[in-house]
């Protein structure tokens, strides 16, 4: 066990300790949008430091640095302790990039990654449909092949930014006759093509955080399509592995569990600070053990990364699952300590926290089931970590059908 | 940056779990439970191994590794639900006598031979009126003290000061519990003559700690056993024609406790690594690795019973000892809400 860095990252981090001093005051403001030149600005400014894409090669944009897991963690932690923004880090530059640069073309890498990654070119993401959620292969918006474009009929959604993005990377279905998850392909289109149209999809929350996205007769040009026809779902299936994890990392919900803290240390009820009442501090004290575990679950996992030395997959799969139910419960507790306070919302004027905790409580009940529900998450712990065996399958019509027919 | 166990420890865990697969069978523990034995062959075994000297200084015949070794152990005997006094002599009496100084007993229990009880129940809570001193003489009773076959136990008193005391100066008499494992005794002074050893309430409470983070690793272990043992169960037994695993009910109760347990083990290897770094938060982590891993080891003695069906309940699959351990493990040294208030405390929110 030995939780260093080593003393040979000691100048690195005084390096990002020093780019952080002297140019905070360039970051993004609250409100400047994600189109903002603020924005951009900063993403540049990050990206020719090599705080943002740091390992994505020079020459499509990125950094071009040796990947060093240490140095990215020194970058998150730094930034973090100073909460200075992490540069804009949309779907596009999260879950596209990567398969492009696995997947794509030499062409796509050139004419996506670096206008991506510097926030001048914003995607969303199409692939949930209204039936096509946790079963997502079943999917039927569907394309077709006229000329030199495809023509793409149907509807996403749970599109998060579809109304700010120029670009969507988007599944379809081209090969209807062949099984479910053979029959997808993986496209890139601009969101003004004409045909698309964009409603907002109000949640829970109040905000439309989400979208739908129709699509009439949308055509495409036939060379947009990352992977072979067919291999939409492979393609998908890379990037989705990117996306559970990071939906709930255990410092962020350290850091919730500490304004439970300073609320509980701040409110009182008939003059006695809510910090006083047992019942409520052993909630807080139970939640924190659960938050210390997943800490440490997350050193591990570090660890592993960097070592290769340890088995980590059960680890890693619990991550999503653990991660927001346990950060549901702790927005869940900052409501309670607050009593009547905690229900304020909107305009009231003893909102708390800018109103954080009500949203956040929601939010995370979303984060709950978007990205693979907890039930989604259980049936991969259970099959993938455990070796427990799959559902049965029950046979479709067509194959039922079909063995009647045999029969 | 290397966050785990080393190869010396991974290889002492395996040796040991080795050793008790072979030497501590379900039958061990099952004539223990009919009275047929004690646990004096299993513990002389594990001191060959050098598991009794494992944190004693090497000139004193031990083997000089730290909490973190000694997490790695806990381990493997709480997944074994394996007998004997690790806990108390070879954990805390050894710690606290060897950082009082009084190293005297120290050989000879690191050999196996000699066993130091630890009887701190007007330290963590009292129940029966406290132990009193005067000319280094004990009158007083001590409830729970650890391991009802010692040959002394370590006194705590309320004022925090320890004293040694000679089982034969003293009236034991046994106390069943429901754990057959791990034995409990009552102690009763009258005037009996005891060996001043500390006056320290630091080092008793530092102690105490220690046997918490090893109490977190024993749970953890256990629980690890209840969970592959439901897993192996649920792909045995069939029901409707399928193998009952197959059922997403019965997955999801093996996801739940796969996810709980699992940041455990991160928890409990960091429980002991902080004392071994002597870092300021140990105590406060060792207080919350012990809570938490009562209420992960309770939902998973719980849930693997139940996947068990109607043969958890039974003692013919015997899976209740590990469910008991875990029970065990829960209560003594500190419920989860007594440590989750001195965790608060610790922090300073009360």
């Amino acid at each position: 066990m030995d939780l260093s860095y080593g003393s040979e990252y000691d100048a690195f981090r005084e390096e990002v300790k020093s780019f952080i001093r002297s140019h905070k005051h360039k970051q993004p403001k609250p409100g400047d949008g994600i189109k903002s030149q603020a924005m951009r600005d900063w993403q540049s400014l990050l990206i020719e430091h090599g705080y943002h894409s740091r390992t994505i090669a020079s020459e499509y944009g990125g950094y071009g640095a040796e990947p060093d897991i240490i140095k990215s963690r020194i970058i998150a932690e730094e930034f973090g302790a100073e909460r200075v923004h992490r540069g804009f880090d949309g779907q596009g530059v999260t879950m596209l990039t990567p398969v492009l640069l696995e997947m794509g073309t030499e062409e796509q890498k050139r004419a996506f990654v670096e206008p991506t990654i510097k926030a001048e070119m914003i995607w969303c993401q199409g692939y949930s449909e209204p039936g096509a959620g946790s079963d997502l292969a079943s999917l039927t918006t569907k394309a077709e092949l006229d000329g030199d474009e495809w023509v793409i009929n149907g509807q996403k959604i749970w599109t998060s930014t579809a109304h700010h993005a120029d670009w969507i990377f988007c599944l379809v279905r081209t090969e209807p006759d062949a099984p479910k998850h053979l029959g997808i392909s993986f496209l890139l289109f601009r969101m003004d093509t004409p045909g698309i149209e964009i409603r907002p999809l109000v949640d829970m929350t109040g905000d439309a955080n989400f979208n739908e996205v129709f699509f009439t007769d949308v055509r495409v040009p036939k060379h947009q399509i990352v992977g072979q026809r067919g291999q939409g779902w492979q393609v998908a299936n890379a990037i989705l592995g990117h996306e559970r994890g990071s939906l709930a990392t255990p410092d962020a919900a350290m850091n919730r569990l500490h304004g439970v803290k300073r609320l509980m240390r701040e409110e009182s009820i008939n003059g006695e600070p809510i910090m006083s009442n047992p019942v409520f501090r052993d909630r807080l004290m139970k939640l924190e053990g659960r938050v210390l575990a997943m800490q440490y679950n997350d050193m591990r996992l570090l660890s592993a990364k960097i070592n290769k030395n340890q088995d980590v997959r059960l680890a890693g799969m619990i991550v999503k699952l653990t991660g927001t139910e346990l950060r549901h419960e702790i927005e869940c507790l900052g409501i309670d300590v607050m009593g009547e306070i905690g229900l304020s919302y909107g305009d009231n004027p003893h909102l708390r926290g800018h109103g954080s905790w009500q949203y956040q409580y929601m939010f995370y009940l979303g984060l709950i089931i978007g990205g693979g529900t907890s039930q989604i998450q259980k049936n991969i712990i259970s099959e993938r970590g455990l070796g427990m065996p799959k559902e049965p399958k029950i046979p479709s019509e067509k194959s039922a059908e079909k063995s009647a027919k045999e029969a | 940056m290397e966050f785990g166990l080393s190869q010396d420890q991974l290889m002492l865990g395996d040796s040991v779990r080795k050793f008790l697969a072979s030497e501590v069978p379900l039958d061990t523990v099952r004539q223990l439970a009919a009275g047929e034995s004690d646990d004096s062959s299993v513990w002389q075994g594990l001191a060959d191994m050098g598991l009794a000297g494992l944190i004693i200084p090497e000139a004193h015949g031990g083997a000089e590794l730290g909490m973190l070794d000694a997490v790695a152990i806990a381990e493997a005997l709480g997944y074994a639900a394996c007998p004997g006094p690790f806990l108390s002599t070879a954990i805390m009496s050894a710690y606290l006598l060897n950082a009082a100084g009084a190293t005297d007993p120290l050989t000879r229990m690191a050999s196996g031979e000699y066993r130091v009880g630890i009887a701190f129940s007007d330290v963590i809570g009292s129940r029966k009126g406290q132990v009193t001193e005067a000319d280094s003489k004990l009158t007083g009773q001590s409830l729970f003290a650890l391991d009802a076959t010692a040959d002394a136990y370590l006194i705590g008193l309320s004022d925090g000061r320890v004293f040694m005391i000679e089982a034969s100066e003293l009236t034991r008499s046994s106390l069943s519990t429901i754990d057959v494992t791990q034995s409990v005794c009552e102690l009763s002074f009258d005037q009996s003559p005891a060996c001043h050893v500390s006056s320290s309430s630091e080092l008793v409470w530092q102690t105490i700690h220690r046997g918490r983070a090893i109490q977190a690793a024993d749970t953890l272990g256990a629980a690890q056993y209840m969970l592959d043992q439901a897993v192996a169960y649920s792909l045995d037994r069939k029901q409707f024609n399928r193998v009952i695993g197959s059922f997403q009910a019965v997955k999801h109760m093996c996801a739940e406790m796969a996810s709980q347990l699992e940041p455990c083990r991160a928890f409990a290897w960091y429980a002991g690594h902080a004392f071994d770094e002597s870092t300021d938060e140990a105590a406060l982590t060792a207080c919350h690795a012990k809570a938490h891993m009562a209420e992960v080891g309770q939902f998973i003695a719980k849930t693997s019973t139940e996947v068990h069906g109607g043969m958890g309940f039974t003692d013919l699959v015997g899976l209740h000892y590990w469910f008991k351990r875990i029970g065990f493990n829960r209560q003594l040294l500190g419920s989860p809400e007594a440590v989750r208030h001195e965790a608060a405390e610790l922090e300073g929110l009360c």
